[in-house]
């Protein structure tokens, strides 16, 4: 499969929202590659007739009724933000000055 | 007396709590001044709520005292992993993006032991969002194992095994996503069960791969660990992949514990050069105790076991980067503003970087990026498939066997800082536990012996198919009881005496 460079390690730091040092992209690129070529072992092994499994123990749908249940206070469901105004999380500016 | 009290089992303490002979408050202050004594040297505790563990005490003591009818632990004291979130007392899942965040609920694990009367200690030191086998991620540095302070007590749940194994706690509640409750009971000399997938409830457990993770009991023996996997193993409508039905009692089953006609299959794949030749010799000894007990052992073949940490290195990191997406510097945990301000799309970028380790950090990007477009079948999908050979693997094996018998790691504890540097050698440690949890099947690890070329710990493991957790306990039982009889008493027993730590200890002025 693909051999990983640093260019994609910045990209995949993007989008999944960690802002990655320089140095860190470096390290990271090298052993991702290392960890990559382990697992690549898999495709040894999952061939086409194999089906895949996304769940350990089979289940069917599991649904309850419509209605409020035991659920957390307002108070409760602030009480460890960062920041709040009382009744709502408060985050900083969506778009940046350009956009 | 404090010291006496802090070496009985669970279901010891709990009788001498029954008949009065014993108060919980004196039990939880006997486990506080071990506490105090010891973790200083043994680091197992990321926060210890001394006052709160007091006041539930007298609160049983009180309840008894008015001939309230009371489950077989109450009073007993317990620590809960950091996993865990506890209302009331900070849970960090040994990350510093979760520093200081006091959680508005319990998780229903915590809540049934809290229901049976048990006293909650604190909470016990783990590898970052139990991403490890060493605690060498916890953010809070690590934890040292009670057998030899200059290694490691495995991972994630090193803090758990270390509390036990160290007599700081009875009994301890881990979480099990590849092997952290059942490894660093091999290392530590201590008993790890995780249950089957969906026995124990998920909710309030700070989520890893939520496909593989299982809450379990830690504790020093397999009755102990019966009685608490009884208190927290239920149907809990909050978590939708909970089983429904009703459980047997684990603890009935050891107790009732007879291995005669038992048939025990030995992964051949999982008895190889690979393992360390004291695991090995401790390995075979112990089923041929089971053999002289009257178990047949029958060697079986689990071809697809060797690709499991490929499999599993591929689908964990992809669940975890994205059940790690909530710690995203709004609700909870950590804010960093980048200087001059920023977007909160900056803010989360700079708060993920401040905030998460570097294994996390290599974990969500790994994740990441077997979940990206063009990829996605390659990695994620290959991984899957591999899930259901490794599934076919139990089922061809449980069609001959009643459970199946593994050393639980290849190696007895290594030094800290071993292999801290080398990601796959460190992967490589649950290549025995990880299989249990593709599988979604039940698996337990009791202690063997010790090595004889290093005196450390090693544990056997016992699995058995889905829902048949009470099988391990009959095995993992009936094997104790054998071992406690040629040794002469528990294998803890000659674990080495930490008093010199509380002498230094005491002369610094801490206790």
């Amino acid at each position: 499969m693909s051999e990983i460079n640093a260019e994609q390690v910045a990209h995949l730091a993007n989008l999944a929202r960690i802002a990655l040092t320089e140095e860190e992209i470096e390290h990271l690129t090298a052993e991702l590659g290392q960890i990559m070529q382990a697992v690549e072992k898999v495709s040894e092994v999952a061939t086409p007739d194999v089906p895949p499994t996304s769940h350990p123990i089979p289940m069917q749908n599991v649904f309850r009724d419509d209605v409020v249940g035991d659920i957390l206070t307002v108070e409760q469901a602030l009480s460890g933000a960062p920041e709040s105004d009382g009744s709502r999380f408060v985050v900083s500016a969506i778009l940046g000055e350009e956009q | 007396m404090s010291e006496h009290l802090i070496r009985l089992t669970a279901a010891q303490l709990g009788e001498r709590l029954a008949s009065g002979d014993v108060s919980s408050v004196e039990a939880t202050r006997a486990h506080l001044d071990r506490i105090a004594a010891v973790d200083g040297a043994v680091h197992a505790f990321l926060h210890v709520d001394g006052e709160r563990a007091l006041d539930t005490a007298a609160d049983i003591d009180r309840r008894r005292a008015a001939g309230e009818e009371l489950g077989p632990l109450a009073g007993v004291p317990i620590a809960i992993k950091d996993v865990l979130v506890t209302e009331g007392m900070p849970s960090t899942a040994g990350s510093r993006i979760l520093e200081g965040w006091v959680p508005p609920y319990d998780a229903t694990p915590v809540r049934r032991v809290r229901e049976a009367g048990m006293v909650v200690l604190g909470k016990t030191n783990m590898d970052e969002f139990a991403m490890g086998s060493s605690t060498e991620h916890s953010a809070y540095g690590p934890t040292y194992n009670p057998w030899d302070l200059e290694r490691i007590p495995g991972g994630s749940g090193g803090g758990s095994a270390a509390s036990v194994a160290a007599f700081e706690a009875p009994v301890a509640l881990g979480s099990d996503t590849g092997g952290s409750i059942r490894q660093p009971a091999h290392v530590t000399g201590t008993v790890g069960v995780k249950p089957t997938y969906g026995a124990v409830s998920r909710y309030g457990s700070i989520a890893l791969a939520s496909s593989l993770d299982q809450v379990g009991p830690v504790t020093r023996t397999v009755l102990d660990a019966a009685l608490l996997q009884d208190v927290i193993a239920g149907h809990d409508p909050r978590d939708s992949t909970s089983i429904p039905e009703a459980w047997p009692s684990m603890a009935d089953a050891v107790r009732r514990a007879d291995v005669a006609g038992l048939r025990i299959g030995v992964v051949k794949e999982l008895d190889s050069d690979g393992f360390q030749s004291g695991v090995r010799s401790r390995f075979h000894e112990a089923l041929e105790l089971l053999e002289r007990g009257g178990a047949e052992i029958v060697e079986v073949s689990a071809p697809h076991f060797e690709y499991s940490i490929a499999a599993y290195y591929l689908i964990l990191p992809a669940e975890a980067s994205s059940n790690l997406a909530k710690f995203d510097s709004v609700r909870f945990g950590l804010r960093v503003t980048p200087e001059g301000g920023g977007t909160v799309e900056q803010v989360m970028g700079a708060t993920r970087e401040a905030g998460f380790g570097p294994e996390v950090k290599r974990r969500i990007i790994l994740g990441t990026y077997a979940l990206s477009a063009g990829y996605y079948d390659a990695y994620y999908g290959s991984a899957q498939k591999v899930r259901t050979l490794v599934q076919r693997d139990f089922d061809a094996a449980f069609a001959k066997v009643d459970v199946l018998a593994t050393p639980t790691a290849p190696t007895t504890a290594f030094k800290l800082g071993e292999k801290l540097d080398d990601p796959l050698a460190m992967y490589l440690n649950d290549i025995a536990t990880i299989p249990a949890n593709l599988a979604g099947v039940p698996g337990i690890s009791v202690p063997a012996g010790l090595a004889p070329e290093d005196g450390l710990p090693v544990g056997i493991q016992f699995l058995a198919p889905a829902r048949e957790d009470a099988r391990l306990y009959n095995v993992g039982g009936a094997l104790e009881r054998l071992l406690v009889e040629q040794w002469g008493g528990p294998l803890l027993d000659r674990a080495p005496d930490l008093s010199s730590h509380e002498m230094a200890a005491a002369e610094e002025g801490v206790v």
